[in-house]
């Protein structure tokens, strides 16, 4: 294989050093032992950290959000997993319509979506409850859950499903004894992939998240609007250090470029 | 197959995506046609919403200047947001292709990674970097000897695409990588055995091949900057408004939800038939390279 020349490794350099600087930023300024934004120059604090502690809108904000996430995914999961057992099984009439419509949360623009939940849940007496928030976040991380669901059911071996049932399992033990198990990692990586989704979204939540309902993201973003200080980099940096955490779980689970490629969108 | 397994296979498929299928026409296709129908009613000061049929709004975004001139600044940002990172982000997987094994994966776990982490926290980076005139990026460039006087980044179209370019390049990088993997190092490898140069290679063999990455990537980069919340939001400041952070305000300031929901109609109308149409296209160009 051929090896990059010193220009290329240059660009390269200069594109990584762009990539992270913004996260790295945010993460530094956190340790400010100033009152005022500033990089650490003269050592680290961790007071910014600790200033959390007297907001309890953001700790709620958190539990709000891990809540939310964790519900919304697996709920999710619930309904994506015999969904993608038919799509990869089965050859059946409408099946690509079908497809299309459970992955279009992808293409619409979250902002779109936020106005329309708004407008629904608000007519149906639910606006700013938190079962209006789950349901909103099923739609969307419903793509990625299917997505991680389908890729695993289209690469199982059916054969140890034969075997089962030449036995005499059915139905519902054959599922639980044979089936999950094998498509396991890919429903724990589509679970995972979807908390993370939903752990992050703020276009389609500050549409929907009423005072006692706000989310992380949303409770970061008015905070933003208002005035920009060191607390709400503290904050970022501890939203950063989870995100980094899944992230890497994600990564030696089931790799990276698998989760965010997606391949085997519609099992084709 | 038996008269009752081939029933069952048929109703199977059907049993199984009932649950999903009835959540997305209960919560998805109801509320987008019930936000359609809310851009026909009518909106008053003291009334609130009146559920008549009327043009008003769509009268109104089609007259005022202020809506043309609005949407013309989300296109014109998405579309510099989709130069800027097919500009870099295809060079750059290229690179990140010919990394050995090790250097290739770490890399791509660091270009790829900001793709997860909250879009809030990249774009607070940015308004830190930018923060003012005398910001870390100014000092910077200033220091190099790039610029003489320092750029106004916060507040304008410059730092909008800039931090958007960084929050969509991921999905570029990503797009370009995958078409790389589909391409025959052999090839290149022929080429050069026939005498042609980096050059030569680059232009006659590298960039056909990857071209429909580059433009799946351009896609999914426009449709997702030309409906971009948070970043324009809090890098353009409350004045720099596009299309998603005006029906922002008409929702939860003004109130006049039927002109928000026209506005935010029109932004998924125009996006659906941009990203449908110039798929169409790629795929009529390149049909042999999708066989």
């Amino acid at each position: 294989m051929s090896r990059n020349g010193p220009l290329a490794l240059i660009f390269h350099t200069i594109f990584v050093i762009v990539m992270v600087a913004p996260i790295l930023v945010v993460c530094l300024v956190a340790f400010t032992p100033e009152g005022y934004l500033s990089l650490p120059t003269n050592g680290f604090s961790l007071r910014w950290f600790r200033t959390i502690a007297n907001y309890p809108e953001f700790i709620h904000a958190f539990w709000v959000s891990l809540g939310l996430g964790a519900l919304s995914s697996l709920v999710a999961l619930l309904f994506a997993v015999p969904a993608a057992l038919a799509i990869a099984r089965y050859r059946f009439r409408g099946r690509d319509v079908l497809a299309a419509m459970f992955l279009s949360p992808l293409m619409i623009p979250h902002v779109v979506l936020g106005i329309a939940f708004l407008r629904f849940f608000t007519s149906a007496g639910l606006g700013g409850s938190f079962a209006a928030l789950i349901v909103a976040h099923v739609i969307i991380v419903f793509p990625f859950a299917l997505r991680l669901t389908l890729a695993a059911a289209t690469g199982m071996d059916r054969t140890v499903e034969m075997a089962a049932v030449s036995l005499g399992a059915g139905g519902w033990t054959l599922f639980r004894r044979v089936t999950l198990p094998l498509i396991l990692p890919g429903v724990i990586s589509g679970w995972a992939l979807a908390f993370i989704q939903s752990f992050d979204d703020l276009t389609m939540t500050v549409f929907l998240a009423a005072p006692g309902t706000e989310t992380l993201p949303v409770r970061m973003f008015l905070y933003i609007q208002d005035n920009i200080d060191p607390l709400v980099t503290s904050v970022s940096a501890c939203v950063i250090a989870i995100t980094m955490a899944a992230l890497i779980l994600l990564d030696r689970f089931y790799g990276l470029d698998r989760v965010l490629a997606g391949k085997g969108d519609t099992g084709r | 197959m038996s008269m009752a397994a081939e029933e069952r296979s048929l109703r199977a498929p059907w049993v199984l995506t009932a649950p999903a299928l009835m959540l997305f026409v209960g919560v998805l296709l109801i509320p987008l046609a019930m936000t359609v129908m809310l851009s026909f009613h009518d909106w008053g000061q003291y009334k609130g919403i009146e559920p008549v049929f009327i043009l008003k709004n769509w009268h109104e975004i089609a007259t005022d200047p202020y809506y043309a001139e609005m949407f013309w600044r989300t296109f014109r940002i998405a579309i510099l947001t989709t130069l800027l990172t097919a500009l870099l982000g295809a060079p750059e997987a290229y690179i990140l292709n010919r990394m050995s094994g090790r250097w290739k994966s770490f890399f791509l776990l660091v270009i790829l990674g900001p793709l997860l982490i909250s879009v809030v926290a990249r774009t607070l980076g940015w308004a830190l970097l930018f923060g003012g005139n005398n910001g870390l990026v100014n000092k910077l460039l200033i220091s190099l000897g790039l610029i003489g006087s320092p750029i106004p980044f916060m507040f304008t179209e410059t730092g909008v695409v800039i931090a958007l370019a960084h929050v969509m390049m991921p999905f570029m990088v990503l797009s370009v990588w995958a078409a790389l993997q589909r391409l025959d190092p052999q090839i290149e490898n022929a080429a050069m055995s026939l005498g042609a140069g980096p050059a030569t290679i680059i232009r006659r063999i590298i960039m056909p091949q990857i071209m429909p990455g580059v433009l799946s990537g351009a896609i999914i980069v426009f449709s997702l900057s030309a409906s971009a919340f948070a970043t324009p939001a809090i890098i353009g400041g409350r004045r720099l408004k596009v299309a998603a952070t005006l029906a922002y305000d008409e929702f939860l300031n003004t109130l006049n939800w039927p002109l928000g929901a026209a506005v935010a109609t029109l932004l998924l109308a125009s996006l659906v038939l941009i990203v449908v149409g110039s798929n169409a296209l790629i795929e009529r160009r390149y049909a042999e390279v999708f066989r």
